[in-house]
């Protein structure tokens, strides 16, 4: 008796026959965790400085290889992020005087285009681990992760935030502990945005995936051509090799990862978090997952369950030290003060001495005199993205509203669209780019085109789940009062899908600054091409190596997305709430 | 302004002890321009053990924020609240609370929701189980374990609020209007149940204070009744309840202390500095000290309609009995038709007045300007509106103006709520018209018609 309690799986096992549906399950895990042990052996090989790490091969027998290692990246860079999420968002949410820094931090660090982190994290992690390829891909996960990261945190902080007052008294008077509060109130309620941004954030690391593969090294000021394996230096050798073929290959196989991610991974954790919903009333259509019902019908669940809860346990015992999730109801005021000062004081003088020191470092290695000029580039880039917005608009608008009010197209659309969304445009860049160089199409121009392959689906996306949440009696309304087709758009359709436009709209324009840095400057086999813009001044910097330029260039176009942000789209953002919220 | 004259003897030889006491509890809350906000005012009290003592108070006063100062959840501004002798500093160790919205975690099962605070207390696996299939069964949640909340009803819900609580034999049991969320049934299903819990011998929990605006639900729970007052929220009186279990409704005592307790929230609070009821100088009152009822016009009329219909003369306990209202449904209904003089309250009855009659009596298009002209004499937010308005040029003023007017009494929540029942009033009886947009007030100009919309 007392040997069946320390072997709680073994019980587990008496209690019920192994079905087939064990096995998958088993096999689908054993499989991954003996591909991630065996790729996690090749991300630290050594690394003869001057020669190529590895070089990537054009054949079709490696992609699978390939495919593998980057799924790898995206998935480490997406652990990274959540722990990141978790650690940053509680001590934002929870520490009085932490929040006043971390929150405007994030803020920055939300509006940084990603691709200026790529040449900093390379050198810092490459000088980290010289002569291995780890610090290569570290410094490609890191950028990965950077473009995963802050959306997350975002959520995680402000469902922190907004807690419902009953439920954090309630874990204040049944006296839970730090630890308890975390992991049975504060995760959980934060589990559906928490887990709907994971799926946007992996979206969009396949784009910074692909950019972060294959990179250009400094070492001693000359740069080197270093790939990592994995699907994107995979496309870049196909590129440089002028290759269509390879390319279309690579295409496909990001398409596979894509769809394929989608429904291992995301749709079974979307219809698993939809228990934590906190409307205390069952949700209509709930998100099914088949993946999720096969994982729940097996016993896997339950053996998991037995032989992690002595550690649960543990952690609960070790933990309890901590303290409870409390705080003293009265404060020494004064002490309260006096701390406040003091660390505002500190944290103002090194902001102070930051701001000093990276003014010199631009005034010494670029001069202000450059400022000027950059701001013309920025504006530039800003054109286009204006353009692009409006054709996008013009162009999806209708056709988002027609599938979203129709629910057997939505139905088959919006799957599709989700994939679209999350497809790395950049794949596409090499055809594009040699149909400008045949038809003679500048690239000032053709950018515009190449911003928009990523950044329109976020507006379709938007406007299709808008417009699919227009109540039923509004839409019969609309056939029984006979309104004109003017009437419909400009009365109800418009209106109705104002706020999930807006929120498409920046989104948008987000991505589309971000993909400047890839789209002002392409190339296809030993062609370049260069658009006049502030995306390509960064994209030069970078490839050249040059940080004081690639540093100013990231804080102008940060200055201006904020800048446009605050001025243009939190307006409409805060009209759309307070006019045309449904 | 003591009702019942045998209240209990604190000076007795066998004084049962005291569990939880509350001296001279202040609490004000600081509104948006620095100014303060008193919401509880020099509150004093005890529980002690073996008994149930009811806080009855009408929204706004403050008896929420007190039951959070007693549970340790919110500190005091001044005044202390001690449990066993103790001063709190933080959450009160010897209670447990259940919550007008049960606050149970949506994605725990019933079992792990009512296993919560002895998880907490580091209470090991095994007894956790034991001692939660107990309370289960105890409270008739027996077959409902592996449930998650919300595939339970709203009585079953917070049935699982109270098991949970009980778990971990509090010392004092908290309720924060623990049966308003539920129907009439349920709630009365439940509270039967609770009091055969509480007379049972072996009952952990020696003392219970409850929550609630509704009067029969105090009457029937509570040995000591705490009448509140609003704004800030303080003592009214207390009132001893010793009649004994069960109680019926019918009872002719019953009947008698829920008519004296309607009399007395319905009547002049006079502590207040300045109040509704002194409407004969209605003339002097202003907008901050006499705030509009939280009534809807179309609630009031119908008030006065079925007032009316039954002779022009009710018992306020039979009438919301009838409507099956809460006090706080009933009463600013009541405040309302009173503020205007279309009613009278005396002694828990409703009386209309001969102005009640004509409006009710006025078909829609001439009980507006009743309506109209009613508001602006002696509703002074209204009447203050109106006179802003008409000092201005063009007839329009921002809402910021009467905002920062009714910051200096209320609240911001407040102040947003008296100026969203006073556009409501306002609009009714076409005094000035409110655009949300622009946030303008605007003087309604019935010489020239707007032009009309009808483009599309």
């Amino acid at each position: 008796m007392a040997l069946r309690q320390f072997l709680p799986v073994r019980e587990a096992l008496r209690g019920r026959r192994l079905s087939w549906v064990d096995l998958v399950v088993g096999a689908g895990i054993i499989a991954t965790l003996y591909g991630v042990v065996r790729l996690g052996r090749s991300m630290t090989v050594n690394l003869t400085a001057g020669h190529a790490v590895t070089h990537i091969s054009t054949s079709l027998a490696d992609v699978p290889y390939y495919a593998a290692r980057s799924l790898l990246r995206m998935f480490l860079a997406l652990a990274l992020s959540l722990i990141f999420t978790l650690v940053y968002g509680t001590a934002a949410a929870r520490l009085r005087r932490a929040e006043k820094i971390l929150v405007p931090i994030l803020d920055i660090l939300q509006s940084i285009p990603i691709l200026v982190f790529l040449p900093i994290a390379l050198t810092f992690f490459i000088k980290l681990f010289p002569n291995n390829v780890l610090g290569l891909e570290l410094a490609s996960i890191f950028v990965i992760f950077t473009s995963q990261a802050w959306n997350m945190t975002f959520s995680f902080y402000h469902s922190l935030i907004a807690q419902p007052a009953e439920l954090d008294e309630a874990a204040r008077m049944y006296r839970l502990t730090k630890w308890q509060r975390f992991w049975k109130l504060d995760v959980p309620s934060s589990m559906i945005g928490l887990v709907w941004n994971m799926m946007m954030s992996m979206g969009g690391g396949w784009f910074f995936l692909t950019a972060s593969e294959a990179v250009t090294v400094f070492v001693k000021g000359k740069g080197i051509s270093e790939s990592l394996p994995g699907i994107g230096s995979y496309m870049a050798a196909a590129v440089q090799k002028g290759s269509y073929g390879d390319v279309a290959i690579a295409i496909v196989v990001m398409i596979v990862l894509v769809v394929g991610t989608n429904f291992l991974v995301f749709r079974p954790l979307v219809a698993w978090a939809d228990k934590f919903r906190l409307e205390t009333s069952e949700s209509g259509d709930k998100p099914k997952s088949v993946i999720l019902n096969l994982l729940r019908r097996s016993s896997i669940p339950k053996l998991l369950g037995r032989a992690t809860r002595p550690i649960g346990r543990l952690l609960d015992r070790v933990t309890r030290p901590f303290g409870l999730a409390e705080y003293p109801l009265r404060a020494n005021v004064r002490k309260r003060q006096l701390g406040d000062v003091i660390f505002y004081t500190l944290i103002a003088g090194l902001s102070a001495v930051i701001a000093v020191v990276g003014l010199f470092y631009i005034n010494k290695h670029l001069g202000f005199g450059r400022f000027p000029s950059l701001i013309a580039f920025a504006f530039a880039t800003f054109g286009r993205v204006v353009v692009l917005l409006v054709a996008s608009t013009l162009i999806w608008v209708p056709i988002g509203v027609k599938i979203g009010m129709s629910p057997r197209l939505s139905r088959y659309a919006q799957p599709v669209v989700q994939v679209l969304a999350s497809f790395p445009a950049i794949l596409l860049f090499p055809f594009a780019t040699l149909l400008f160089i045949n038809a003679h199409i500048p690239l000032d121009v053709g950018a515009i085109l190449l911003m928009m392959l990523g950044a329109q689906w976020y507006i379709l996306f938007n406007v299709i789940a808008g417009a699919s949440s227009i109540p039923n009696d509004l839409r019969e309304m609309m056939v029984s009062m006979r309104l004109t087709r003017q009437q419909r758009w400009r009365q109800v359709i418009l209106p109705a899908i104002f706020p999930a436009y807006v929120t498409g709209g920046i989104t948008a324009a987000g991505g589309a600054w971000n993909a400047s840095i890839v789209a002002e400057l392409v190339s296809w086999h030993d062609r370049t091409l260069h658009a006049y813009g502030l995306g390509n001044y960064i994209a030069v910097a970078s490839d050249q190596g040059r940080f004081a330029e690639l540093i100013a260039g990231g804080v102008v176009m940060s200055a201006f997305v904020v800048i446009v942000n605050r001025l243009f789209w939190r307006r409409l953002y805060r009209m759309a709430e307070r006019r045309f919220t449904l | 302004m003591t009702i019942t004259p045998e209240l209990v003897p604190a000076s007795a030889s066998f004084a049962p002890a005291t569990i939880i006491e509350v001296s001279h509890v202040t609490k004000t809350f600081v509104s948006p321009d620095g100014s303060p906000l008193p919401v509880l005012d020099d509150i004093s009290l005890d529980l002690r053990e073996g008994e149930i003592v009811a806080l009855l108070g009408r929204s706004g006063s403050g008896k929420s924020t007190l039951l959070r100062c007693i549970a340790g959840l919110i500190a005091p501004t001044s005044g202390e609240v001690s449990y066993r002798g103790s001063p709190l500093n933080g959450a009160n160790p010897g209670v447990a609370m259940v919550f007008q919205s049960f606050a149970l975690l949506p994605w725990l099962t019933v079992r792990q929701n009512v296993e919560i605070g002895l998880e907490a207390l580091g209470v090991e696996p095994a007894e956790r189980r034991q001692r939660a299939e107990r309370a289960i069964d105890t409270i008739g949640l027996d077959g409902f374990e592996s449930a998650y909340p919300k595939e339970l009803s709203g009585g079953m819900r917070q049935r699982v609020g109270f098991a949970r609580a009980l778990v971990v034999e509090p010392d004092a049991l908290l309720m924060d209007e623990p049966f308003s969320a539920l129907d009439v049934l349920t709630a009365q299903n439940l509270r039967a149940e609770l009091l055969r819990l509480w007379r049972e011998k072996d009952f952990p929990t020696k003392a219970m204070l409850i929550v609630t605006h509704n009067i029969e639900e105090a009457v029937i729970l509570a040995d000591r009744i705490f009448v509140l007052g609003a704004n800030p929220g303080r003592i009214r009186t207390e009132i001893s309840c010793t009649f004994p279990q069960p109680r019926h409704r019918h009872d002719e005592s019953f009947q008698a202390l829920v008519d004296q307790i309607y009399t007395l929230m319905t009547g002049p609070d006079n502590r207040a500095p300045a109040h509704i009821w002194a409407a004969k100088s209605s003339a002097d009152a202003t907008a901050t000290d006499t705030p509009l009822p939280e009534a809807s016009v179309g609630g009031m009329s119908g008030l006065l309609e079925i007032l009316l219909a039954r002779g022009g003369d009710e018992d306020l306990p039979k009438l919301a009995h009838e409507l099956t209202f809460e006090v706080d449904d009933l009463l600013p209904l009541v405040d309302a038709a009173q503020l205007l003089g279309l009613a009278e309250a005396r002694d828990a009855d409703l009386h209309i007045t001969d102005e009640g009659r004509t409006y009710v009596a006025a078909n829609i298009l001439e009980s507006k300007p009743i309506f109209a002209a009613l508001a602006r004499e002696r509703a002074p937010l209204i009447r203050a509106i109106c006179n802003a308005l008409e000092t201005t040029e063009d007839g329009t003023l921002g809402e910021g103006f009467f905002l920062d007017l009714l910051r200096r009494g209320f609240s911001e929540d407040e102040a947003r709520a008296q100026l969203h029942v006073a556009i409501d009033w306002g609009r009714y009886g076409e005094l000035f018209d409110f655009d949300v947009n622009t946030g303008q007030f605007s003087l309604e100009r019935h010489d020239q018609p707007e032009p009309s919309d009808t483009g599309g």
